[in-house]
């Protein structure tokens, strides 16, 4: 008797560690975090209930589940796969470059900065708008600062395309993952990086078309269309302006 | 203070403090401090441990939405060890829905590591106490599970059960004498 007593008692069975990491993923109390081919490299992809909460091109899953539950306070667990809506929308998200109907978690950013991150995330592929065309397109034109302060700390970096934002003379300028791979990731999508650098040190920030006499941030696909010989090359809006041109209302550089 | 048979000293109530105070900080302390005592439970009260395993997991789910519902106040009086139980005995009488989860999580992601000799103790004793377990009436399996594998005391259990002590305690003692008298017959 004492002994059938002894063998319930005995603890034999500590709990299989998919249990907690389950509890806490259908609680809410962590995210969970899936590995995808991106455009350059792999992609680590968190997400919650709410929708894609953070994203980051780094290798390793341990540095990311390290920077993540230290930025938002909740674990991140790795899953075999994301349900199969969430995932379509990931793949297809990744695959045109454009963030179209994921949903995003921006529940950790300030007003501003989501404000910020939606007009980021209109930024067409293969293109690029310099930080103060962004704080004048959340209605806060003397805010670069800040936006550059936003960009640095995107929290969904790639699938919120921060790497489209460059400065305001057209350089390519700084990325979280490095300016070699913000040029890596604007030529994977088919972005002429060496035109825009060229431009820049030569101190080109628009473009024109001398048939149309429109005006546009050279990586435009309205300005992409020129050919060469009609093409024209301004330092200032003032001085295309003084040239006859107007501002594209595709790109608006104004 | 109780000694419970795991060895280790409850600390109940320091717990429902944190949990009153801050649940989604506290929460995952929670789990790690009751999931092996609940889960050694669902394996003696369910066939499969893979049953086990989703019970357990669904149990704290339910206690998480509970809690966040609950005042302060009324977490702070709560008696945990009893209360988890009143949601898992629930759950393995079939009332509630279990959801599959939607997330697997990997393989070798779990929070924690566990040793590979702690994987093997788990395969022995196994099938022949759970076999004659089942052989009891649902009120002696319940009771004897709890007191003996969960480690809650009568009170506790007349608290998750609503059941006289009394009760429970005969159904203990009389379980526990069948149960014998089960695994005795096997030998012959």
């Amino acid at each position: 008797m004492t002994d059938i007593i002894g063998q319930l008692e005995s603890r034999s069975e500590p709990a299989p560690g998919r249990i907690s990491a389950g509890i806490l993923l259908e609680t809410g109390l962590a995210d969970a975090v899936v590995t995808l081919d991106g455009p350059i490299g792999s992609l680590q992809v968190a997400f919650n209930d709410h929708g894609v909460s953070a994203s980051t091109l780094l290798a390793a899953t341990d540095e990311f589940q390290t920077q993540f539950e230290k930025r938002f306070g909740r674990r991140l667990i790795p899953v075999e796969a994301a349900p199969r809506r969430l995932h379509d929308r990931i793949v297809r998200a990744v695959e045109s470059s454009r963030l179209g109907s994921l949903p995003i978690d921006l529940r950790s950013s300030t007003p501003f900065q989501q404000q910020v991150l939606k007009a980021v995330a209109a930024i067409p592929p293969g293109e690029v708008r310099p930080y103060g065309w962004v704080a004048r397109a959340v209605g806060r034109p003397n805010a670069s600062r800040a936006v550059g302060m936003t960009m640095a700390t995107n929290p969904i970096p790639v699938l919120i395309p921060c790497h489209r934002v460059v400065r305001s003379d057209g350089s390519i300028g700084n990325y979280l993952f490095g300016s070699d791979t913000k040029e890596a990731l604007l030529a994977a999508e088919g972005m002429n990086v060496a035109e825009q650098v060229e431009a820049a040190r030569s101190g080109y920030r628009l473009t024109g078309s001398a048939t149309t006499h429109i005006t546009c941030f050279p990586t435009c696909r309205h300005a992409r269309r020129t050919t060469d010989r009609h093409r024209r090359w301004f330092h200032t809006m003032d001085e295309a302006v003084a040239a006859g041109y107007r501002p594209c209302k595709v790109c608006r550089p104004d | 203070m109780e000694i419970d048979p795991w060895g280790v000293e409850t600390v109940t109530q320091d717990l429902a403090e944190l949990l009153a105070k801050d649940l989604d900080t506290h929460f995952e302390d929670f789990v790690r401090s009751r999931q092996d005592r609940v889960y050694a439970g669902m394996l003696r009260l369910v066939r499969h441990p893979e049953d086990a395993a989703d019970l357990t997991q669904e149990t704290f789910v339910k206690a998480y939405r509970a809690l966040s519902e609950y005042s302060a106040l009324r977490i702070r009086e709560m008696s945990l060890d009893a209360w988890v139980w009143t949601i898992a005995l629930n759950l393995c009488r079939g009332k509630g829905r279990v959801k599959r989860p939607t997330l697997v999580p990997l393989e070798g992601a779990e929070l924690t590591a566990r040793s590979a000799e702690q994987e093997a103790v788990t395969r022995i004793e196994g099938d022949r106490l759970v076999t004659g377990l089942r052989r009891l009436t649902p009120p002696q399996r319940e009771t004897i599970v709890l007191h003996h594998v969960a480690g809650l005391s009568y009170r506790e259990i007349s608290e998750a059960t609503g059941k006289p002590e009394g009760t429970l305690k005969s159904n203990v003692a009389r379980g526990i004498q069948r149960l014998a008298t089960i695994l005795e017959n096997e030998h012959d």
